[in-house]
């Protein structure tokens, strides 16, 4: 600790942090632009100058940075300083020399740091007189827009992508007062995290392409808290709606979580809400054809259904599904009974799941959050493409390789800000990040060695590797020399560490690839080490879905197949990407369908009734990301305020009707809450999730949260082209926030609990570096808590656990035959994301990846099309060669549109050459 | 040119200089005194004694600063504990306009600078050492280049210098432009193969320089001292400057600008302005008077005639409010008009900027058209308030490094000297008014 | 005390160093570095702890051969240095003796600070501009020559100073610029 005096007063602050950072974290209003809380300081905009005294006597002083000056004990400043202000309004002075004067037609104004600092410095009227420099922009694909003339050379973008997420095509040209960031040409950004440009850039530079078409103000949109649905990592998110439609989506600060950046499917796979072929009204089959009902009509005909069955004598089973709700899977078990629950990953998928869950619960080791993936000093990433599985994972992991500069910096006595001095002395220098994995992976770069190999053998290198670290784990026999040398290799450097991290996941399809994880790091922690677990899952909610303990999905389509059932009713699902077609079409011949979703999909089209779901944006719900935090989402809008006759309805409200109806009782549920209570009554490990976020019944001085900023306009012209009289807000029973403008909107002190923070905004911070303000330290954790509850304790079960077996074969290839292996992508392999369209854009087309030698064996070259017999149906795909695969192994792209599906894991399916 | 040949008791930097200026060969260099410094080094002295004596010798950085050399090396790490790698850097990059010393002691005598970079190397226990030396001087490349072989066959550099067991690199890096690369820490990031943006200090380059390791970075004249300071020993250096000054040794001063006789010489350190502009150099040629003057580069507040008889040391100097800078004085005569000599600096400085930094990057281009405004006679009211306040917020310590705070220096000093000129360049009233 | 005035060699007379040898660009055709100036930058890249360091002299390597460094060269260098392309592309841009666009046969670099500019920078300057036709930054219509300013040479003694290739002349009046242009084919 450290006393440090600011024109006056006297303050305790770490001492370790800058001035710029101690003072932020104080509350104090110092500007500043090349500093950011995640990329520490480098002193180059001059922004952050405050008046320096050697003691209180001095009353001299000098200007110095206060990003650069550390905030040690005795220190005494003044920010209110004359000279010190001055100097700061000549700052913003300097850089409005070149900016353009286009805040009104520029999409970043209203939420653009460059405009807070000009109002903050008081820097109102300007003196330069003479021509601007002008740039060119460059086309950077369907993502990022880029208006270079806008630029204020803060470096901040290079330092982010370059140095921070390791991108390697952004860079900075030109010399003096042309200094250029882009580019070396034209193109796609190629990081799968480009879009944090957007934030990290404190102006216009680096914009949202998918908002800029239809942008608006930040103080026009409309916010709630959510979480992203896109894979299991659950960041949380900001998005923003205007007439109906959600305009973008911004990170939303979790200090525990996703901190501040997400990964570009996240934040730019948000087009499935407003895509035009949603259902949004309820249809039901009449003639043969699927035709726009009545909501009460539409839950008629459902639970006539139901009740014909049950009369019947035959069982109604419910297929859950991964990427919805605990609350909407809830309710549909509820309406099913427990028994006739099931779940809705794959049959394999909902194994692995399991196995997860198992090892994470059950085990001694926590799993890790993400901003415990960054503090490790070793990592070790078995069979899991996490890029494409668990996108944000991956540039936690690069956090990892960085963190061994700061160490070494550390050594010299250099503080963890001091960002270029830091990347000066540890320039090659990484802490061990072992990647083995099917193929070349985008962490490849950072890994101190790759392994590749077909699932089985890279299986049998994690369970040496366990074995390596203690010898009473089990052994792996006929392991080759050079496997064993490099687990022991891999083993000596997680034993090196002290605070190891194992990652693995379910994307190889694989379960000893979970338990060959679990096994190192039951090792590690044998062995005293701090070690903690990642496990990618493969959806939104798989965990969440793992905890309601629904059967296998096979289970559920034999049912049907057989007769047994009669009707099912399926959430959010497609079971067209869950089990074989010739498996789905068998059972859904048989029976009668009731689809509840809000995308027009494969199972979709051929129910019986199908009830207009809400996505994310409509509904609230609780998530259970990869770590087993429960995460609560909030509605965004209200889709009857623009369409009164709109359908759209949260899933476990149709549910909840639907059950009513069939029971012919009164509706138990009245709101939200009730349901969470009842997963809770229902399942004590689910116990959290009412805690998750404060219910309906919460209020900040005795106000609801406003989900609207309070400029917000437009209001009464809004709908005027449907009426000219204005509504009444749409009132929201089921949660804390508030369809309006109305309601509270403090900060610091007076500020609502991180689960119920919409959107950053702080007097005088109108952008995303407002979430400054919304800290205990700044870039620390959210004031109050970070959001969300951690469900799995494993505190509880420290002491040693019994190592998992079997180890697999080795795999051996065979001839006529090849073993599929799961290619995820980041963009195309995620059902949701792939339906928007700059993520189409980015998505591969459908192809069958092979060795180049396999490939010559099969007399097939690149590009030309091969047959691929899968289960009850036959694709014809292009070849691609990939020299990286395991010779007997053929990759598949999974989850893409236009692919079927191919069982996770071991199915080995043959192929022919096409004809054609 | 033709003068009697110098003597290295007086004259050590220059005395060997051959009068066609054409290089020494080793044999030749050799021949007088040559790497005797350095054997003498090896042979006798521990490291620190090195360090010792040229601390003792007071001598001060040449490169414009004056910090002495000495103190600079005493903060290397030493002994067992210090990092392996180690580095001695020449920064050679001479791009001070009005300087031209550095070129002379590398095209002339480039195995003095050899020499002289395997002593400080030793002292400092460096392994390998690069002269950064500006891409336009191709002739001190070549020069510099062959003196290395020689050396290397010679067997003062490689793994066993002199036979001893401390071994040394010596590689000539050549720039591509840039006066910024000058600046040492942007010298480093431009060897390390970066843009030359400077790096906050701390960490100095001693404790983590060059790929971060200990680094020493010294001026090529500084440097050239050093083996004669091991021969000659400490107090022979300090009596160079025959009583003139506090500082010691010689000096390479000169003159430049329409002065009769224009040139470069080896003077007693603390000699005055005057005996340099007009014993040396010539006097200002037939019909101009001396308007001001430069100390030392364009990055040096402009002094007056009255200033002449300072003694041209870092302290005098900068009693002055001024700095000695390097030495070479750079004069302007009275056909000139201020505000375009002015002008003509600061586009040099708007030029050279790294692009790093706010003030630098965007405050001196703005200067530069608030300069061309005036000259052309349309400044407008409040430019020289805005040029002024520009001075103060371009200063020290406001800005990354001492670029933009140098270029402050000319235009501070001239403002303050010759303002009239500066408002002769605002536009009348009338003409503003006739649009 | 006498003392013998000091000066470079700068005018000493011209000193072929290399005879560049400069083709004109092409941009559609592919970069294909020539072998030996692939072997010259990875020697370069044994002087230094990180082959990074070699950059700035690879960029020079192609340039000697080419005139410039065409764009194709970048990345090349970048997969030979391990540096993304974008850094080699930072740097190349950077440093102004690195010509990122296709130069003239001869390259006039003419100082243009504060020694040259006091004894006759625009006098010269402007010789050269109305001889050639073109401006600083332009290159004469049948490619011989470019027109660059450059800051201080370090002969300020001898201003104006310029440079053409890599030879430095000194004392430059207007009406010694044929016979200077002369040597330049
Ligand atoms: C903008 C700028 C340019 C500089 N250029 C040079 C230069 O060309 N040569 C030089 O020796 N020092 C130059 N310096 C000074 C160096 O930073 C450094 O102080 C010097 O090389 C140290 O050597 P010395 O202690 O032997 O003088 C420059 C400094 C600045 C701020
Ligand atoms: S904040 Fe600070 S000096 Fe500091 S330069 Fe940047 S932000 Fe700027
Ligand atoms: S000013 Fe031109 S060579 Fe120095």
């Amino acid at each position: 600790m450290a006393t440090i005096h600011v024109d006056g007063t006297q303050y305790e602050v770490d001492g370790g942090d800058n001035l710029l950072h101690a003072c932020l974290s104080l509350g104090l209003d110092v500007p500043y632009f090349c500093w950011h809380p995640e990329l520490g300081s480098v002193g180059a905009c001059r922004q952050c100058a405050v008046k320096q005294y050697k003691d209180a006597n001095d009353t001299q002083g000098r200007l110095v940075m206060s990003c650069m000056t550390p905030s040690s004990d005795g220190t005494y400043i003044s920010i209110a300083d004359q000279e010190a202000k001055e100097f700061r309004a000549s700052v913003v002075e300097w850089l409005m020399v070149n900016h353009p004067h286009d805040c009104p037609v520029c999409e970043e104004g209203g939420h653009c740091h460059l405009q807070d600092m000009t109002v903050m410095t008081g820097h109102a009227s300007r003196r330069y007189r003479f021509t601007k420099r002008t740039h060119q922009n460059q086309n950077l694909g369907p993502f990022i827009s880029h208006e270079m003339n806008r630029c204020i050379s803060c470096y901040r973008c290079v330092r982010y992508y370059k140095d921070y997420a390791g991108g390697p095509d952004l860079g900075v040209f030109g010399a003096a007062g042309n200094v250029y960031f882009g580019r070396a040409e034209d193109g796609v950004l190629e990081s799968e995290f480009s879009g944090n440009l957007v934030e990290v850039c404190p102006t216009g530079v680096f914009t949202d392409k998918t908002h800029g078409e239809r942008y608006n103000r930040k103080w026009d949109m409309q916010f709630a808290p959510s979480v992203c649905q896109n894979c299991a990592v659950g960041c949380n998110t900001s998005p923003g709606e205007r007439y109906g439609e959600l305009r973008r989506i911004e990170n939303r600060y979790n200090g525990a979580v996703n901190h501040y950046f997400l990964c570009d499917r996240g934040r730019f796979g948000y087009g499935f809400v407003n895509r035009k072929d949603r259902p949004r009204r309820p249809q039901a089959r009449r003639d043969g054809q699927l035709v726009t009902v009545e909501i009460g009509a539409a839950l008629a005909q459902a639970a006539n259904l139901i009740k014909a069955a049950d009369r019947a004598g035959k069982k109604v089973v419910g297929i859950g599904s991964p990427r919805a709700s605990l609350e909407a899977n809830f309710a549909l078990r509820a309406l099913v009974g427990a028994d006739n629950f099931y779940d809705g990953h794959s049959s394999s998928e909902r194994a692995l799941v399991a196995r997860s869950l198992q090892i994470l619960r059950d085990g001694p080791v926590p799993s890790a959050t993400l901003r415990g993936i960054e503090s490790a000093d070793a990592a070790f990433v078995l069979g899991e493409d996490v890029t494409n599985t668990a996108p944000r994972v991956a540039l936690a992991l690069r956090q990892v390789a960085r963190g061994k500069a700061v160490q070494l910096a550390a050594q010299k006595h250099i503080a963890d800000w001091q960002a270029a001095a830091i990347s000066d002395i540890g320039q090659h220098d990484k802490h061990p990040v072992f990647v083995a994995a099917v193929g070349t992976t985008r962490i490849d770069d950072i890994a101190a060695a790759t392994h590749r190999d077909a699932p089985e053998n890279l299986a049998r290198l994690g369970f040496a590797v366990a074995q390596a670290i203690d010898a009473s784990a089990p052994a792996v026999e006929g392991l080759d020399e050079t496997t064993a040398a490099l687990a022991k290799k891999i083993a000596d450097a997680l034993l090196a560490a002290e605070k190891p991290l194992i990652v693995s996941g379910t994307g190889s399809g694989l379960e000893a690839m979970l338990t060959a994880a679990a096994n190192i790091a039951w090792a590690l922690h044998a062995k005293g080490k701090k070690v903690e677990l990642v496990l990618a899952v493969p959806e939104a909610n798989s965990l969440g879905m793992a905890l309601l303990q629904g059967g296998d999905l096979n289970l559920a389509l034999e049912q049907l197949a057989t007769g047994a059932a009669d009707v099912a009713v399926v959430l959010e699902n497609d079971l067209y990407r869950r089990a074989d077609k010739a498996k789905v079409d068998a059972a859904l011949a048989q029976a009668k369908l009731i689809v509840i979703d809000h995308q027009d999909q494969a199972t979709a089209t051929k129910s019986e009734v199908l009830l207009s779901a809400a996505t994310f944006a409509e509904g609230d719900g609780t998530m259970v990301n990869f770590e087993g935090r429960a995460q609560r989402y909030f509605q965004v809008y209200d889709p009857t305020y623009y369409d009164a006759g709109s359908g759209v309805r949260e899933a476990w409200l149709w549910l909840s009707d639907l059950r009513a109806q069939v029971r012919d009782a009164a509706i138990d549920w009245q709101h939200f809450d009730d349901v969470t209570a009842a997963i809770e009554a229902a399942f004590p490990a689910l116990v959290g999730v009412i805690a998750a976020a404060p219910g309906a019944k919460f209020r900040m001085k005795g106000l609801k949260v406003a989900r609207e900023p309070h400029r917000y306009s437009g209001r009464t012209a809004m709908r005027a082209n449907i009426s000219v009289h204005e509504p009444r807000a749409s009132q929201d029973a089921d949660t804390a926030l508030s369809f309006s403008m109305e309601g509270h909107n403090g900060i610091q002190s007076g500020d609502r609990p991180a689960a119920l923070i919409p959107f950053a905004w702080a007097p005088g911070w109108n952008s995303p570096q407002s979430w400054n303000k919304f800290q205990d330290e700044v870039g620390g954790h959210n004031t109050g808590g970070d959001a969300g509850v951690r469900l799995l304790d494993p505190a509880a079960n420290a002491s040693a656990a019994a190592y998992f077996g079997p180890v697999p074969n080795a795999f051996a290839a065979q001839s006529g035959s090849w073993r599929v292996v799961s290619l995820s992508h980041i963009f195309g392999s995620e059902e949701l994301s792939a339906r928007a369209a700059p993520v189409i854009e980015r998505a591969p087309k459908a192809y069958v990846a092979l060795h180049p030698e396999d490939a010559a064996r099969l007399g097939v070259s690149e590009g030309s099309l091969l047959d691929v017999i899968l289960v009850g149906t036959t694709v014809r795909l292009p070849v691609q060669h990939k020299a990286d695969l395991a010779i007997g192994t053929a990759g598949l792209p999974i989850g893409l549109a236009d692919l079927p599906f191919v069982a996770a894991g071991s199915a080995i399916k043959f192929m022919q050459v096409a004809t054609a | 040119m033709s003068a009697a040949k110098l003597s290295g008791d007086t004259h050590p930097l220059t005395y060997r200089i051959q009068p066609d200026l054409q290089p020494l060969d080793l044999q030749a260099y050799a021949a007088q005194d040559g790497y005797a410094a350095l054997k003498k080094a090896i042979k006798e002295l521990q490291p620190g004694d090195v360090t010792k004596l040229v601390k003792d010798a007071n001598l001060r950085g040449r490169g414009g600063a004056g910090f002495p050399a000495g103190v600079k090396w005493s903060l290397v790490p030493m002994g067992a504990d210090a990092p392996k790698n180690k580095y001695l850097v020449c920064n050679a990059d001479e791009m001070e306009p009005g300087t031209f010393k550095d070129r002379l002691l590398m095209e002339s005598v480039p195995h003095q600078l050899v020499e002289a970079m395997i002593v400080a190397a030793y002292a400092v226990q460096a392994r390998v050492g690069y002269i950064f030396l500006r891409g336009e001087y191709v002739v001190a490349a070549r020069n510099l280049n062959r003196a290395i072989v020689e050396a290397k066959q010679a067997g003062y550099l490689g793994a066993k210098v002199c036979g001893g067991d401390w071994g040394f690199e010596l590689f000539v890096h050549t720039g591509a432009g840039r006066y910024i690369c000058g600046e040492e820490t942007a010298l480093i990031n431009s060897l390390e193969g970066r843009r030359a943006n400077p790096r906050a200090k701390p960490p100095f380059p001693q404790i983590a320089g060059l790929w971060g390791k200990p680094t020493v970075v010294n001026n090529v004249e500084t440097l050239c001292n050093v083996p004669h300071i091991v021969l000659r020993g400490a107090a022979w250096f300090q009596g160079l400057n025959q009583g003139k000054s506090k500082d010691a040794g010689t000096k390479l001063y000169g003159v430049s600008g329409r002065v009769k006789n224009p040139g470069c010489w080896e003077l007693p350190m603390g000699t005055t302005a005057r005996e340099i502009l007009e014993v040396h150099g010539g006097g200002m040629k037939d019909g101009l008077k001396l308007k001001c003057w430069l100390p030392g580069g364009a990055s040096t507040d402009f002094l007056l005639p009255e200033h002449l008889d300072l003694a041209m040391d870092f302290d005098t100097i900068a009693k002055a409010h001024s700095r000695m800078g390097t030495g070479l004085l750079t004069v302007v005569d009275d056909q000139q008009n201020i505000v375009s000599v002015v002008r003509n600096l600061e586009d040099f400085f708007a030029r050279e900027s790294c692009g790093w930094c706010t003030p630098c990057r965007d405050g001196l281009p703005w200067t530069h058209k608030l300069l061309q405004s005036l000259e052309r006679g349309d400044g407008q009211s409040g430019d020289l308030e805005a040029l002024e306040q520009m001075t103060r917020f371009l200063g020290p310590g406001k800005t990354f490094c001492a670029h933009a705070p140098g270029a402050m220096e000319p235009l501070q000093s001239a403002l303050r000297f010759f303002r009239g000129e500066f408002e002769a360049g605002i536009a009348k009233p009338s003409a503003q008014v006739a649009a | 005390m006498s003392t013998a005035k000091l000066s470079s060699n700068a005018d000493s007379g011209v000193i072929k160093l290399a005879e560049l040898q400069k083709q004109a660009a092409v941009a559609s055709a592919p970069f294909v570095m020539h072998a030996e100036d692939r072997a010259a930058i990875e020697h370069e890249t044994h002087h230094y702890e990180d082959p990074r360091a070699a950059s700035i002299e690879a960029l020079k390597i192609v340039q000697k051969r080419h005139g410039w460094v065409p764009d194709g060269a970048i990345a090349q260098i970048g997969a030979l240095l391990s540096v993304p392309a974008s850094d080699v592309e930072g740097v190349a841009t950077f440093y102004n003796l690195i010509f990122r666009k296709p130069v003239g046969r001869h390259v006039i670099k003419v100082c243009d600070s504060i020694s040259c500019y006091l004894t006759g920078y625009d006098d010269v300057h402007r010789a050269f501009s109305d001889k050639l036709g073109i401006k600083l930054g332009q290159t004469t219509a049948d490619g011989r020559f470019t027109l660059l300013p450059i800051c201080c040479l370090g002969a300020c003694d001898k201003g104006p100073v310029l440079m053409i290739d890599d030879d430095t002349h000194g004392n430059v009046a207007p009406d010694t610029i044929d016979q200077l242009l002369e040597r330049y084919l």
